[in-house]
């Protein structure tokens, strides 16, 4: 393939995808006329799980390579199509794919904070990185920091911090390849963790950035099709529209009517919900007794002896279950992991409680509005509801006050917008990828077409969130449990977690108050409630690992590249020969992946949390270094440590002040921010650090005055030349 | 390597470009968002506008955004003649 110009590549990569996709969708039809042949959905599961993983590990294995510039980069030769592609499967996790519907679903306006976010910080990429940093052209983001700032202190930084940030989020993509392949095989799940594992190596060991690329514009070709075909049916089926993104206004606009009619007690609907709801209020009011007496005795010191009392009842009712004249498998199964995940301190009891109390709480509320933006905290509605004849000057202390909670909810909403946006544009797996197109020009163009191709997806899911909910007021709600929509009663079984009814008000018809719904089941179920076969079932979790392994591939590269190009070559052993630097480079790609798989095989908690902390991480450490280092020339090396520590530092100085899984209150929060968006003092903190520091000591010297216009122009006449091999 | 009065130009006229969509994007995201009650009220084709801009509206304008960047600055280079050659 050497030989091709690289028109000729990029005409020949386009035969080549072209005739991939065809042959995917043909391999689903087969499937598909399999499953009408009454092969079982479990084995459906395997065949396509084993078939794209064979594909990928295909893929990686043609991509083989022993060359440093193919290895790190794909030989700069990537065109700006493909290379949109490939960004978009890096950047979209499995939680984009299978999460963000469900978050939409949960927290309507207030969720599109990472529609926003994730898309937005494409922007800054376009205008502020990625045509500067192809001109640089080297092969890592420390690469730039070392160059740029001289000396290994800002490299190091550098290096750390994109290893944190990486990390945290690689442990995330595998714990989600492990659901999935658990959850469509039946495998245990520490069992799918390092099955998928063998799926993420086959990719990127043999032939790093260059496998890595191709495969993942396979993965983006297959978890589009999966994302989009269910909401395209299942806009047709509840709109008769097949555009989704246009379609859904319309449902939106019913759901809003029902919202109406749930909350309304004088409607049909509306009165058996508010006994349901009465149902949930007083089980809030059980839990907090509860919590009452659990504080009470931890303030007389018999804490310990509370804990050991209220694990004894659990065992008793253990007990007295086996002792059943008929035993209950499934009550005795469900009694026994009680047991056995029994809170070990006062503490961690309170908290399960407390989650319960919450839990409650949300469900003995009305229904909030999908559209609304900062809703406040209803105050002034319940003023009226419990003095129906309050004065003004009451009603306006209650306003004032709701006044106040939508505009805390407000702020947070465009901290978390302004930390995601600045985070997309500072982890350095994406980042990296605009090293690899062929010059400044393909890697401007690469960022539009990396931000249309995610863009498709980000612009549907709010859709499938409106439309799920359609679906599931309109048709779930109000229907008999004896007769439940197959999917509910299939998913139910599957997973409680994900999907749970309960009869709690036992009039045979289900509220919406007695319906749970888990985040990831929205994209999982949209197949069933859209009447499509199991085959599309099984599409839409192949997407899911697509979208999983793919993050995860780039991520780990970034990790082994910064230790093994960063660390190895750069500071330990310059006179590294090639040989030896791809072999290291491989060996610490199979130890980062089996630590982070061994961590996720873990099941750490506050996954989540740590993913959002990561933007925050990446974004105070790396954006203000990076960008004054384009825009200003006077940016020194000083400035640039000062100002990257000041950044992680201030960053996570809030996380550990403000979270409580570090031991944080929420009572340290500066402008009632969430620790989430800690990113939001990182960042002026940041740029502050590089700019004080830079102007208490010296400018810098011409050579690097020199490399920040070489940067700036894409082409310059007796130019530097910075760009490795 | 001497930068001309040529090349100065080409990094002024790409730093006010970069202002301008700069301001784009920030009106489209924390304008929009920081307004999304008001905005509510005006219900287009179903959806109340504060809503859609989160939802999609403030989605397009980036795309479009990007996508003019590119278009813009790449042939600016070519009027600077600070180009690359073909590959």
């Amino acid at each position: 393939m050497t030989a091709l110009t690289q028109s000729q590549f990029f005409a020949q990569l386009k035969r080549y995808y072209t005739f991939y996709t065809g042959g995917f969708i043909a391999f689903v039809i087969v499937l598909a006329i399999l499953e009408q042949m009454g092969v079982t959905p479990k084995v459906l599961g395997y065949l396509f799980l084993a078939a794209t993983i064979a594909l990928y590990a295909g893929i990686g294995i043609m991509s083989k390579t022993a060359d440093v510039s193919e290895y790190y980069v794909a030989g700069r030769r990537v065109p700006a199509l493909f290379n949109g592609m490939a960004t978009g499967a890096d950047w979209m996790s499995a939680a984009s794919f299978i999460g963000m519907a469900g978050t939409l679903y949960a927290a309507g306006y207030d969720g599109l904070a990472f529609v926003m976010g994730w898309t937005g910080g494409y922007v800054l990429v376009a205008l502020f990185l990625a045509p500067y940093l192809r001109k640089f052209g080297q092969f890592t983001i420390p690469d730039f920091l070392g160059a740029r700032y001289g000396g290994n202190i800002p490299r190091t930084i550098g290096v750390i911090a994109a290893i944190i940030a990486s990390f945290v989020y690689v442990v995330a993509q595998i714990y989600g390849v492990g659901l999935i392949t658990s959850r469509f095989t039946g495998m245990e799940f520490q069992v799918g963790v390092f099955a998928g594992l063998a799926g993420i190596l086959v990719c990127s060991f043999l032939g790093g950035m260059r496998a890595v690329t191709w495969t993942q514009v396979a993965q983006y070709i297959i978890l589009i099709i999966a994302y989009m075909i269910p909401v395209v049916w299942l806009s047709v089926k509840d709109t008769g529209n097949p555009i989704p993104q246009i379609a859904y206004g319309q449902a939106l606009q019913a759901v809003t009517v029902k919202e109406k009619e749930l909350n309304d007690p004088s409607s049909v609907l509306g009165a058996k919900e508010a006994e349901v709801r009465a149902l949930h209020k007083a089980k809030q009011t059980e839990w907090e007794d509860k919590i009452k007496t659990l504080d009470a005795a931890v303030a007389t010191g018999t804490g310990a002896q509370f804990l050991a009392d209220a694990r004894a009842k659990v065992e008793t009712e253990l007990a007295e279950l086996k002792a059943a004249p008929a035993p209950d498998a499934k009550k005795i199964a469900a009694k026994e992991k009680d047991l056995k995940e029994f809170p070990p301190t006062p503490d961690a009891l309170k908290a399960k409680w407390k989650k319960a109390a919450d839990g409650a709480k949300a469900k003995a509320g009305p229904v909030s509005a999908h559209a609304a933006a900062f809703s406040g905290k209803g105050a002034e509605k319940k003023l009226l509801k419990d003095n129906p004849s309050a004065g003004a000057e009451e009603i306006a202390k209650a306003r004032a006050e709701d006044e106040k909670a939508a505009n805390i909810k407000r702020n947070n909403f465009l901290a978390l917008v302004l930390c995601l946006m600045v985070g997309t544009a500072s982890l350095p797996h994406i980042l990296m990828r605009y090293y690899t197109t062929p010059s400044v020009r393909e890697a401007r163009t690469s960022v539009f077409w990396s931000l249309f191709f995610i863009f498709l997806l980000y612009f549907t899911a709010p859709a499938l969130a409106v439309l799920a909910k359609f679906e599931i007021y309109h048709h779930l709600v109000g229907s008999s449990f004896a007769s439940l929509p197959a999917w509910v009663a299939n998913w139910s079984a599957v997973d409680a977690s994900l999907m749970k009814v309960v009869d709690m008000n036992k009039d045979g018809l289900i509220q919406l108050a007695e319906i749970t719904i888990g985040p990831d089941l929205i994209v999982l179920a949209t197949p069933e409630i859209a009447g499509l076969p199991y085959v599309v079932s099984g599409l839409v979790a192949a997407g899911g690992l697509a979208a999983a392994l793919s993050t995860a591939d780039g991520l780990l590269l970034t990790i082994a590249n910064a230790l093994s190009h960063d660390v190895y070559y750069k500071m330990i052993d310059p006179n590294a020969s090639t040989v030896r630097r791809l072999s290291v480079s491989k060996a610490l790609l199979l130890v980062v992946a089996v630590l982070a798989a061994y961590t996720a095989s873990l099941k750490p908690g506050d996954i989540l949390f740590l993913v959002g902390a990561a933007f925050s991480l990446a974004a105070s450490a790396f954006f203000p270094a990076l960008v004054l280092g384009v825009f200003w020339k006077r940016a020194n090396k000083l400035g640039a440590i000062v100002g990257m520590l000041a950044g992680l530092g201030v960053c996570m100085y809030y996380m550990y002040a403000t979270y409580d899984f570090f031991g944080g209150v929420a009572a340290n929060e500066w402008f009632n921010i969430k620790p989430i968006a800690a990113g939001v003092f990182g960042l002026p903190a940041g740029f502050l650090g590089v700019i004080l520091g830079s102007l208490l000591s010296p400018a810098p010297a011409k050579e690097v005055q020199e490399l920040v216009d070489h940067v700036r122009y894409p082409n310059l006449e007796g130019d530097i030349d910075t760009q490795a091999a | 390597m001497q930068l001309t009065d040529k090349h100065r130009e080409y990094w002024r006229r790409n730093l006010n470009l970069t202002g301008i969509l700069l301001a784009i994007w920030f009106v489209a995201t924390f304008v929009a968002s920081f307004y999304a009650r008001e905005l509510n009220e005006i219900v287009i084709a179903g959806f109340p506008l504060g809503f859609y801009m989160g939802a999609q509206g403030s989605l397009i304008i980036y795309v479009l955004v990007i996508w003019f960047y590119a278009k813009r600055m790449n042939k600016m280079d070519q009027e600077y003649g600070v180009h690359e050659g073909e590959d």
